[in-house]
């Protein structure tokens, strides 16, 4: 199955390169912009055939290393 | 003391921080492979500055799951003293010995110089060197300094005299000027600067000379 993991900054959690990059969508004439969030994308497959399972192992790897809670939100998605 | 130095792949500041242990110390400290999954016999562990991992997911984070890391975790709960500069520090807090995480700097600009700092708490072995509300030239170097934690974490910090370095000018953003922390038992220091490289007036002084000393006779 895969798995693809999304994490981001949590509210409150200053993003500088957010905030760079709505500078440069302003300085693009973009207005209206706000808000902007960097995040990342993890993706990876695993060699499970029960979508729980793969979830729950998922669920491990972010606790133990792909996020870290003090600053980061993480979200999981299971795919076949 | 008998200081032993984890060395990461990409750390750079090993060879520096064992200069200024041996020059506090009369001999060279043991430099341990992050592979390693036992320490030597050692009475003060040091996590070097550098780029462990290329800094690769967050800075610090893969080094702090390195086979070494479960014996100086071990070491450090049960008393061990656990310095940690720059990279180190971040390893620390990934690690959960130290409270919080090192985010960007807000500026988003790798800060490279010399900056003054307060010392907050000259009760720690690793601040015995100096007297509470000095002021030390340290170097930083680093992309990754800006200190965050919640308010109730960093109240807790400084209520509890846990806050060892302030910045005089905060060069990167973190939280209530904060450069150094200690854990809850004392025995874990975390920073940005880097005394080590204050360790000869051919480097722009000796800062950094007074506190390798200060611990040094605290450790003795």
């Amino acid at each position: 199955m895969k798995a693809k993991i999304t994490i981001t900054l949590k509210d409150g959690v200053l993003d500088p390169q957010g905030k760079a990059i709505e500078r440069a969508l302003k300085g693009l004439g973009f207005d209206g912009v706000f808000d902007v969030r960097q995040g990342k994308e993890i993706e990876l497959k695993l060699d499970e055939t029960d979508e729980a399972a793969a979830r729950a192992k998922a669920e491990e790897m972010c606790r133990k290393l792909l996020a870290n809670p003090v600053m980061e939100n993480y979200a999981i998605e299971i795919t076949a | 003391m008998k200081p032993a130095v984890i060395v990461f792949p990409a750390s750079n500041c090993d060879r520096d921080i064992a200069v200024a242990l041996e020059q506090a110390t009369g001999k060279p400290p043991a430099m341990v492979w992050h592979g390693d999954t036992t320490l030597p016999e050692t009475d003060f562990i040091v996590l070097p500055g550098g780029f462990s991992y290329g800094d690769y997911l967050r800075s610090g984070a893969m080094a702090a799951k390195s086979p070494i890391m479960r014996d100086v975790i071990e070491k450090a709960k049960a008393g061990t003293p656990v310095l940690g500069v720059c990279n180190g520090f971040q390893i620390l807090c990934e690690a959960g010995l130290l409270p919080g995480a090192l985010l960007r700097n807000a500026e988003l600009n790798f800060v490279c110089r010399t900056v003054t700092l307060k010392v907050e708490n000259s009760q720690s072995m690793f601040t015995s060197g100096f007297e509470k509300g000095q002021y030390v030239d340290f170097p930083v170097a680093h992309h990754d300094g800006n200190y965050f934690a919640d308010d109730e974490t960093l109240n807790r910090l400084e209520g509890d005299g846990r806050v060892a370095f302030r910045y005089l000018d905060n060069p990167n953003g973190s939280a209530r000027d904060i450069a150094g922390i200690l854990n809850d038992a004392g025995n874990v220091l975390g920073l940005m600067p880097h005394p080590e490289r204050m360790i000869s007036p051919l480097l722009g002084g000796l800062d950094g000379t007074a506190f390798f000393k200060g611990l040094a006779g605290a450790a003795a």
